[in-house]
Order: C-alpha cells, then structure tokens, then sequence
C-alpha cells in the first residue's frame, strides 16, 4: 500500500481510494464517525515519508501572501529564529517554517481581526504601557492558560489589526537596530538582535498605535504557534516540532493506554493523516 | 417590516443546557416550542476529523464572533468602560447547544450551604461575618428541594462519577461508574488521601462507557483522545444537548431550533410578554415570534441583556442600590484557577493523552467544609488537578526564572512538556453591591443598540481565598514530589479577561422581589409568562463548576412552566423581607 513520494498531491492516490471503497468500509462517506476514519488511517496509511513531506510544504507552502515586502519577510525570519532558535535539540524557526506559518495567519481571519469588536470610539494615547498592562503574566491563570505563551494582560484597544500591527512593528525593528546599532536588523550580531527585541519586550520602544511589548508577545505566540501548530499552517515543517517535544498530534483513542505509567513515544502523526487522504 | 409568524406554546432563546432541557421537558408535555439560537446549525459531522489546536484552543473557533457584538468591561463605577475586543479576552459560547458544546465535562453538585449561604453563614459564625458591600443572597431554594432536579439532569446526561466521600446526600449513584484514572491523577489521589483529604475521581460528562438515558438517546464511551474542552466531541462521546435533549425534543415533533436566529427583544405589553423580536442572521430580515410563554435561557450576558434592552424589570442602580436586573454580577474569573505548578526533573507523563473532566478532586476546603472562625473569608473551592491532554502548543510551561523566548526557554519548554503538573483552587465569588452589569452608554452591536457594560473589581475576600487555595495547592504539590513548584501570584485587580466562560448572575433567584428577578421556578416576578433561566439566576457562585446546577435549573423551570400553564399567575408567594443591602 506504500504511496510513491509523487503521491503527495492526492495525485496517484487512487489505488488507496479504490481499495477503500471495495472494502465497503467508507460506504456512506464517513457516516461512522472518525472511529472509521482512524481506523483507516492506522491500518492502511503508511507514515508520511521524509520525501513526501519535503515536497508538501516547500511545493505548497513555501510562498507569501501576506507580507509583500522581502525585506519585511527577512526580519521576521531572523526575529523568529532568535526567539526560537535552533540548536542540538532540533530546527528553529526558519528551518521549521514558521516566517511562513506567520505570514500566512496573518492573511487569515485571524489577521485581519474580522471576529474582533474593531468598532469605536478607540483610545488614542496607546503608547507603551497606556492601558496595555504589561507587568503581570496570564500564562498561569485560568482553566485555558494553559494554552497561552506567556503573555501580559493584553486588552486589545488598537484601531490597528493584528497583520498591521506586524508591518509596523516589524519596520520598527530595523529602524530600532539602524538607530542604536547602524545596521540593518539582519545584519546584526546575534547577541544584538537580541538586545533589540529585548527592548520591544521590555516596552522602551515608542510605537505609533500599538505598545512595543504587546506587538513583541504577538510576535513571540505566533512563532510557539507556528513551531506547534499542525504542520497544515505551514509551520512545524515535517512534524520536527512535535517530534523534539515528543507529541504525537491527533489520534483517535488512548483508551487502551491512559492508565499506562510509562512515558509512550509515537512517531507523530498530522491532520493529513488523521483525516485519512 | 417585521414579519410576524404563528403563535407558538413556547419560544425558548439559546439551545445550551438551560434551553435544550426546558424544550425537551416542554415538547414532551405536548407544548409547541420554538427554540431560537443566533449561532450556526451543528452536528457531530461538524467536529469529524479536525482535532486542531491552532483552531480550537487559540483561534476560539467555536466561540462567539464579536465583531457583531461583544462587552465592555471596567472595574469602578467612575471608570470609562472599554470593549473587550477579542476572543482571547472573552470565551461566549455559540452555535446550537451553546457553550454545553464546548465545554469540559466536570460535573459538581453545589451545596446546601451555597443554597442558604447567607442564613448559614449568619448561623454559624454571627452576622458580621458577611462584610458590609457582600450582597449574598439564600436562592428561595434548598439543596434537599434541588436534588431532584441534579439528579433528573445526571441521568439525561449520563454523567460518570463516584460520589464525593463528604459530599451531600445522594438520591441515587450517577449513572455511569468513574472514568479511568491516569498516573498523574492516581499521584494527586494518592497524596492527598497520605495527607489526610478526601479525595475523589471528577464526575465527568465525558462517558466512561456506552449509556442510554431516560429519554432513549445513546451516548459513546470516551476514548480519552484530549479533543475536548473548546472543541465538539466527534465520537457524541461527550454530553451535550446535542446528543442528549434536543434529539429528545425533536423526536416530539412538538419541537423546532431555528438557528441564525439573532434574538433582540423581547415584546412586552401590560405586564405580559407576547414574543420575541429576532432578525435572520443569513437574510436580515425581521420576524416576530409570538409566543404564550417566553423563556430566556441564553448565556448570562444575553439574558440580561436582552431584558434591560426590552425595558422590562427594574434596571439596578448601584447608587442607590435598588432595582433588580443586573444585580449581583459574578462568576469564575482569573482568581478562581490559581494555584501551583510543579516540574519534575525525572518522571515524565502521558499528558497529550486526556479527557476534559479527567481529574481528581477533593471539597476539604470547599463551602463551610472547613472553619472559618480565624479565616478573613468565607466560602472556599474544589481543589483540582485535572489532565485535558494538552496539545503541543499548550506545553510551553517553564520553571520561573527562564526567560521567555531564546534558547533556555526552547530548552526548558521542551524538557518539562512532558514533566509538569497543575493543581487550582476553583474558588467561589462573592458578590457585591459594586459588581453588576447595565448597558453601555458609548459601544453599540450592529443594530446600534448599546453593549452590555460589566462592572467588576476582586474585593479582600477574593483575594484572601485565593491565598489560602494557592497555599494548599503548592502543600500537595510539593507532597506529590515535584523538583520544583510554582506558585501562581494573586493579582491586585480584575484584568478584564473573561475567560472560562463561566459568568453570572444579574437576574437572579430570591424569595424577595426587592433583591431578586426570579423566583424560584425562575419565573419573573414582575412578568408571570416569562421565564429566565440559566447561570444568570445564581445570586453568587459557588466554589465548583456550573453546568449541574444550570441542568437542574433548566428541569425545575420545567416544572414551573407546565405548571404556569395548568395554573397561570405567579407560582411562588413572594415572601416579604427585610431589605438588605
């Protein structure tokens, strides 16, 4: 049942599809639940190889669509990579595909804040702190905070949305590294281009619209995001992220292994498997 | 033009636990109902296949769009409120089954003391025990008189669960055995029992085996897959009202949920209401339903709301202190979850593996279950350690000390992403005459008609419970051999994050007209034909989760609507009070 690497597209797929729907087990779509869907997806799909998944994600997913300017794409890559770098645990940002998975949330719905209150009167004075709260975490409060990077309290009064938010803030960070450094951001040392993001977190710089350190949180939770989210959004390239934290991504049941008291391993699995094709 | 449609028995707003239940209840006594929900039409195909933590968790996919329609939020009475702008910073449920979709499945009873906590309080510690600003309130309700009712509502949802070894009495067992444990919920077990607590397994709507309930609908066994709180359950493994109560309403045929349907008054002509204003969210056209009973059974911001926008009840002045609706705004807010968190260097757990309501728990230091002669509060909270099973972008917990970003955080967040545990107080909220809820005077949903205004600040009570939960949590941690703990620190002030989605109050129960909208068949006092019911009508919160008392709620409403049929007038005699402010 192994698909070719040339598969990758769904293209070559119709030997799987048809011996599904001899086996009758997909009469009626999915009308069994994913309790079908896994079960197929565990029998008969082989794990995605590391060929194939090189041809998904830089055939497909490797453009932008948000971020017109290259020389703003550049900044972001090289901000990310130092927020998540690589090192002898694995990829970091680059390699992981995370300046893509960002620019493409911020194409999104996600982006462009369509499912925010974005109506006025807005404040005005938002500067650094104005009424951005930024000295006390929430990463450690509420039933789903888990679930946050850690972040200041971020009441969101800006007329900015979120993808303008990163064309402003990313622009200020070469101009912040021109300024106190003479160089482009990119052109930095490391330990530099540490020092400049580490003045956005700290909230000394002044930006128009939005407070400095609330634009680095965004910047800092979209790049956890996208070295975790389903490879689907163009980040976590190959699984890489979930396999250096040992995640094994959607699966249908542990029921036969919650009582286990042995730490279980699983080569990670996607969406695109989980979801059968 | 508003068109304006047939008269119905029953127009029911919102299709969440409070009115799944009530169209259930009133369709199978032969009442036409309409139920009418503002969010898409679901089903259990919607959830097959997109197990997606990018979507669900921090996305809030599921969650209310505001760019119609949200809140604005202050903490004093002089401050300008703001909107509170995104999902991340409030969690309203939507789409038909409401929040009950979404959520994670733990299952408390309240206690006797949080029915008669005023009375109680007053009994046992004398009345300057309850400081000046508190506005606690007895429901007009018993536990005894309410335990019917959390039964009725176990057995429809099927609920899996030991009983709580000093919990209240029981009618019957749930109707399902406990889930399976997992290591890390045995170790929190195990520890507290070493220490002298009462542990226990969290009842939990997540089904530790297949069940039929009484009205015949079948719900699947869990598999323990962590695709559960904030997303549908795809195996209908999950109780929700869309396995449970509106498939029962359904197969009435007395019954209809009409969905994209954007309630926005209710009609209300001498004394009584006739129906409700709504528009078509797909076309935008304008209908009036007509209606002999109307019940408001949507999520606390809706239901006080709509009322206030509809001019009916007294609006509450805070200056004053008079009026009822909007009155005694609370819920479970930030403070309510802190507690410790402790990394261990050498024991690594299953963690993506879980259930919503998978967890232990112990009522040791919830209600009065413990002295409060020396303590600076009353009341108290479940103590929890529960395992969702985490996605990976959920794992990015550090040891205090590492930076945020940059190699020692990636270093640290991948070692204890497997290696840390979390253990809250779900503490109670008080209320106060100086938390309520009115509308706004500047921000407007898209009709123009003005937001709901929320106005809430942390009082000493808060803040010293929160304290001593925080200290029990990291004792226990620190017992369950963790390499480091940390301890959540109790904030100075309400920040306006409404997660949790759980919030309450401002049409509250009471046996005095004065202090409370409803009485407790949840029938307005003012209004005879309408019904308001759900989370709105706690006149406090408890110190454990909601969704069994919303359940109970919506059988009691039941009852009293069939009976308001039968009888018509007020159901209960409003007893006179004394005012107490």
């Amino acid at each position: 049942m192994a698909d070719k690497p040339t598969d990758v597209n769904g293209k070559n797929d119709m030997s799987r599809r048809a011996f599904l729907k001899n086996s009758g087990l997909v009469a009626g779509g999915l009308v069994g639940g994913s309790l079908v869907g896994g079960l197929l997806t565990n029998q008969f799909q082989q794990k995605p190889t590391e060929t194939e998944n090189k041809h998904m994600s830089g055939g497909l997913q490797e453009a932008r669509v948000f971020i017109n300017r290259a020389e703003d794409f550049a900044i972001l890559s090289a901000a990310t990579e130092r927020i998540f770098p690589k090192d002898d645990l694995g990829p970091g940002a680059i390699e992981l595909g995370i300046p893509f998975f960002i620019d493409k949330q911020l194409a999104s719905e996600w982006g462009t804040n369509s499912k925010e209150y974005m109506k006025g009167p807005f404040i005005t004075n938002i500067k650094s702190t104005g009424n951005h709260n930024v000295s006390r975490d929430q990463d450690s409060q509420g039933p789903n905070a888990g679930t946050q990077v850690p972040s200041p309290t971020p009441r969101y009064q800006s007329i900015l949305n979120r993808g303008e938010i990163f064309t402003v803030g990313l622009r200020k960070i070469d101009q912040v590294a021109q300024d106190d450094f003479g160089a482009r951001f990119v052109d930095l040392e490391p330990d530099q281009q540490d020092e400049v993001l580490r003045m956005f977190e700290e909230d000394k710089v002044e930006m128009k619209g939005i407070g400095s350190a609330n634009f680095f949180y965004l910047l800092l939770q979209t790049t956890i995001e996208g070295a975790y989210a389903d490879p689907v959004y163009g980040g976590n390239k190959d699984m890489m992220g979930w396999r250096m934290k040992e995640y094994p991504g959607p699966r249908m049941s542990y029921l036969d292994t919650i009582e286990d008291e042995e730490f279980i391993k699983m080569e990670p699995e996607s969406l695109r498997d989980y979801q059968g094709h | 033009m508003v068109v304006k449609l047939d008269k119905v028995d029953v127009v029911v707003v919102g299709t969440g636990w409070a009115g799944g239940v009530v169209s259930a209840e009133l369709s199978k006594a032969g009442y036409k109902v309409v139920a009418l929900e503002r969010g898409k039409n679901i089903t259990r195909s919607d959830y097959i296949g997109v197990k997606d933590e990018l979507r669900y968790t921090n996305r809030y996919e599921m969650m209310q769009n505001l760019s119609t329609e949200t809140i604005t939020s202050r903490n004093y009475i002089d401050e300008v409120a703001l909107p509170v702008r995104t999902r991340k910073e409030v969690m309203v449920g939507t789409d038909l089954g409401g929040g009950s979709v979404h959520w994670a499945g733990a299952t408390y009873r309240w206690k006797p003391y949080d029915f008669e906590i005023r009375s109680k309080t007053i009994e046992r510690y004398g009345k300057d025990k309850i400081p000046k600003d508190m506005t606690i309130r007895d429901w007009g309700i018993t536990y005894d008189e309410m335990e019917k009712y959390y039964d009725q509502w176990e057995k429809t949802a099927g609920i899996s669960g030991e009983p709580d070894p000093i919990g209240d009495k029981r009618s019957s067992d749930y109707p399902n055995p406990p889930m399976k444990s997992s290591p890390a919920v045995n170790l929190f077990m195990d520890t507290t029992k070493k220490m002298g607590y009462h542990p226990y397994r969290v009842a939990a709507g997540n089904l530790s085996q297949t069940y039929t309930n009484p009205d015949g609908e079948t719900l699947n066994q869990c598999m323990f897959c962590s695709f559960c709180t904030q997303y549908g359950c795809d195996f209908g493994a999950k109780s929700d009202p869309l396995v449970t109560v509106i498939p029962t309403a359904v197969k009435t045929g007395n019954f209809e949920a009409r969905t994209g349907a954007y309630v926005r008054r209710v009609i209300y002509k001498n004394g009584k209401a006739t129906g409700v204003l709504y528009s078509d969210t797909m076309t935008g056209e304008e209908f009036e339903q007509p209606a002999d009973v109307v019940v408001l059974a949507a999520f606390t911001f809706a239901n006080n709301r709509l009322l206030l926008l509809s001019g009916i009840g007294r609006p509450y002045d805070p200056k004053t202190k008079k009026g009822v609706i909007g009155r005694n705004f609370n819920g479970q807010f930030n403070i309510t979850f802190l507690g410790a968190r402790g990394y261990f260097k050498n024991k690594k757990f299953n963690y993506y593996m879980g259930a919503g309501a998978l967890g232990g728990t112990m009522s040791d230091f919830a209600g009065d279950n413990f002295d409060h002669s020396n303590l600076d509060f009353i009341n108290g909270g479940g103590i929890e350690l529960r395992q969702y099973g985490d996605g990976a972008i959920a794992t990015n917990h550090v040891p205090k000390g590492t930076p945020a970003w940059g190699p020692e955080f990636k270093k640290n967040s991948i070692y204890y992403a497997n290696r840390s545990l979390n253990i809250w107080y779900t503490m109670a909220t008080m209320s106060y005459w100086h938390n309520f809820v009115d509308l706004d005077p500047t921000y407007t949903d898209s009709f123009n008609d003005p937001l709901l205004r929320i106005t809430y600040k942390y009082t000493d009570q808060d803040r010293n419970m929160a304290k001593f939960g925080i200290e029990k949590c990291q004792e226990i941690m620190e017992e369950m051999g963790a390499d480091i703990v940390d301890v959540d620190e109790v904030p100075d002030e309400f920040d306006h994050i409404y997660d949790g989605g759980h919030y309450a109050g401002g049409v509250i129960m009471g046996d005095d007209p004065e202090t409370s909208a409803v009485n407790n068949y949840l029938q307005m006092w003012d209004v005879d034909n309408l019904f308001v019911v759900g989370g709105s009508a706690f006149p406090q919160f408890a110190g454990h989760h909601p969704t069994a008392t919303i359940g109970a709620l919506g059988y009691r409403a039941s009852e009293g609507i069939i009976k308001y049929f039968k009888n018509g007038g007020q159901l209960v005699e409003a007893e006179k009070k004394s005012r107490v402010v």
